[in-house]
């Protein structure tokens, strides 16, 4: 195996460790804004009011489906300028 | 002119803009029928995703389960956005770079063996036909409803629209002319959505609006108002749901995950031309379906709010315009229980079934039904919940033309999943069945026209299924979900995301999934009598809607175990994961 490649292969796996550990965060918001806030922890947020919305049921309702559409924008942004540091952008 | 002939109008003028589109953009190769020659821009494919994804049943269903739901329904507003932030994230992008044209080629290669991708093939034609089988129903439905003719006649016009642009078009055809559909669609929803808003609350975006009070001088907002006057009436308060959140949990899980699993949503991101335009493009895929989805949930509350208060205790001769507009349609009845003339509103059913109209009219002048009527409880009205959309534009007193677009977006958002799903089915018989396994010799025009014949094989199959619908199809719609997230996501997720995951250790996990789940779905909706289908028999209390979650859990042990017992896969395969890991060169990968 060539220098060149070794280098190109090193550089390829820390571009997935960092993939990972975004995806990690990201996926852990997409489930406490879904699963947590609107379902497992409905009960005990619904005692705050966000206008006229129990705060568990505009989660349910409204609120996870605003930040599912920001965590795929952030993660598409965030992934182009992690590829072009390692220069392995398409 | 009169309404009818508005709808007539924009119907004709709606089809006529799909044909054109169709006969315009015509597939030549069976890249540009499978992929639309994968050149699509990520905002035109989010909106053609947008269209694929919203059926008839989110069109016209959805806001009316979720108003007789509360908070149960938001098991649909989370499942079936939620997948997508799965799909940007976890399959997508890897789909995409892998670059072949459908998920049966992705799980063959990945795994290197035709058994698996057989497998797949197998799971995505019931996961398709499970769908398409209801859609076209909904396509004869919604034409019944605004066309007047019968509900076959309507299936088989269906089936010649779809035939022209899906059987010419290709993903190609498909694709443009589901742009049209969504703009549609979308404009269809949200005009009255705006005015019923403002009507009730004063604020015209019903995202807002849900949220404000009620613009009758109580100063209550619209969710207090609605709890206090359902459980006036002996229901649960509409912010509480009744189901437990092991089954909310469940169900919403399956849902997503079934979303990420879908072949014919997958498909869509092979049409892009890089793997990062398949993230964008998810994106936008759900910024065009949460603008829906987030005012369904308000559309819901306002219509139930307003049924109540406009129905509820009132005399059948004062009853609104749109009440017995839509008794003359079928899709309302009133048995008057106690003879006083007043509609009463109220848990429980009011007769037995769905109403069976007989001649004449009742002290009122109400239409009469035959059905026996259920005496236990106070409940008088029955009501189809697609009503809630339905009756809409007339509650708001909106003009003709909007009940005439509503009529054009119902059929917008049937026939575009239909096509959708027709196309997968296609593709999988005429590139995964018989080039890839049967005659890898076949020539490019020999592909393009089999895939024609397959399409048009599944049309008049899924029309035949529309037709004549087997009692189990409005049963089964947790079968897609189900199996999907129970059969297609694992494989291809772990074929992403473990280099280690081996041909022996796929196919075990596949066909556990797709066992498990098919068996616990088919035993509760199919086999056992409907009483035996409650919360105390079910595993963990979890109901046949969310079991896909378990059934993809099994999947992924059944894997990994399968896996350590068997040899590793060979090397070549480690170098393809590699390279689906790294954008870079997706846009040839498409010519390999």
């Amino acid at each position: 195996m060539s220098d060149n490649e070794e280098t190109e292969n090193a550089g390829a796996n820390a571009y997935w460790k960092e993939n990972i550990r975004l995806l990690l965060t990201l996926m852990a918001i997409w489930f406490l804004v879904s699963f947590g806030a609107g379902i497992l922890f409905r009960d005990f947020l619904d005692q705050f009011m966000i206008g006229g919305f129990p705060l568990g049921f505009w989660f349910a309702q409204q609120g996870s489906i605003y930040i599912f559409i920001v965590l795929i924008f952030y993660y598409a942004w965030k992934m182009k300028k992690i590829e072009r540091h390692y220069d392995l952008d398409d | 002119m009169s309404t009818q002939n508005l709808i007539y109008l924009f119907v004709a003028l709606s089809f006529a803009l799909y044909i054109g589109i169709a006969l315009w953009t015509r597939a030549g190769s069976t890249k540009e029928f499978y992929v639309a020659g994968g050149g699509v821009h990520p905002v035109v494919n989010g909106m053609a995703t947008a269209a694929d994804w919203m059926s008839a049943a989110s069109f016209i269903s959805m806001a009316g389960l979720i108003a007789f739901m509360g908070y149960d329904g938001s098991v649909y507003l989370m499942g079936w956005t939620g997948g997508y932030v799965m799909l940007a994230l976890l399959l997508a992008p890897y789909l995409r770079k892998f670059g072949q044209f459908t998920v049966p080629d992705f799980i063959g290669t990945r795994y290197y063996s035709s058994l698996a991708r057989t497998v797949a093939v197998i799971c995505l034609i019931f996961i398709s036909f499970t769908y398409i089988a209801g859609q076209m129903r909904g396509v004869g439905i919604v034409f019944s409803r605004f066309l007047d003719v019968s509900v076959e006649m309507g299936v088989i016009i269906g089936m010649a629209i779809v035939f022209i642009y899906a059987v010419l078009g290709g993903m190609k055809g498909i694709t443009y002319t589901q742009v049209a559909q969504y703009c549609v669609l979308i404009f269809a929803y949200m005009v009255p959505a705006f005015f019923i808003s403002a009507m009730i609350t004063g604020n015209p975006i019903p995202q807002l609006g849900l949220g404000s009070t009620v613009n009758d001088g109580s100063g209550m907002y619209v969710l207090q108002k609605l709890d206090s006057s359902l459980q006036a009436m002996g229901f649960p308060a509409y912010t509480n749901g009744s189901k437990s959140m092991i089954d909310v949990f469940c169900i919403t899980a399956a849902l997503m995950i079934g979303t990420a699993g879908l072949p014919h949503v997958i498909v869509r991101f092979f049409t892009v031309p890089k793997a990062s335009d398949a993230r964008k493009s998810a994106g936008w895929a759900l910024i065009f379906i949460a603008l829906l989805y987030t005012t369904a949930p308000a559309v819901a509350a306002f219509a139930r709010l307003n049924f109540n208060q406009s129905v509820d205790q009132t005399a059948y001769a004062e009853a609104p315009g749109w009440f017995k507009n839509w008794e003359k349609n079928n899709l309302i009845a009133w048995v008057d229980k106690n003879e006083d003339g007043k509609m009463e509103v109220g848990k429980g059913d009011p007769f037995k079934g769905s109403p069976e109209y007989v001649e004449g009219t009742g002290a009122s002048g109400q239409r009469l039904v035959s059905n026996e009527v259920l005496t236990d409880n106070p409940n008088e009205v029955y009501l189809d919940k697609d009503i809630m959309v339905l009756a809409n534009p007339e509650i708001a007193n909106l003009p003709g033309w909007v009940i005439a677009l509503v009529a054009a977006g119902g059929l917008a958002a049937a026939l575009s999943t239909a096509a959708g799903l027709l196309l997968v089915i296609s593709t999988a018989v005429s590139h995964d069945l018989l080039k890839s396994t049967f005659r890898p010799n076949i020539s490019e025009k020999g592909e393009l026209l089999a895939a024609r014949v397959a399409a048009t094989a599944a049309i008049v199959v899924a029309g035949f299924l529309g037709i004549y619908p087997p009692g189990w199809v409005a049963q089964v719609v947790a079968f897609a979900f189900g199996l999907a997230a129970a059969s297609l996501f694992p494989a291809i997720f772990l074929g992403i995301f473990s280099k280690s995951m081996n041909r022996e250790g796929a196919i075990a996990g596949m066909v556990t999934g797709l066992v498990f789940t098919f068996s616990y779905i088919a035993y509760f909706k199919l086999i056992a009598d409907p009483s035996v289908n409650v919360a105390e028999n079910w595993l963990f209390g979890i109901s046949p809607e969310g079991i896909g979650v378990v059934g993809m859990v099994l999947n992924f042990i059944v894997a990994v175990v399968v896996m350590k017992m068997t040899s590793p896969p060979p090397a070549e395969v480690s170098r393809l994961v590699d390279s689906i890991r790294v954008p870079r060169g997706a846009a040839d990968a498409h010519a390999h």
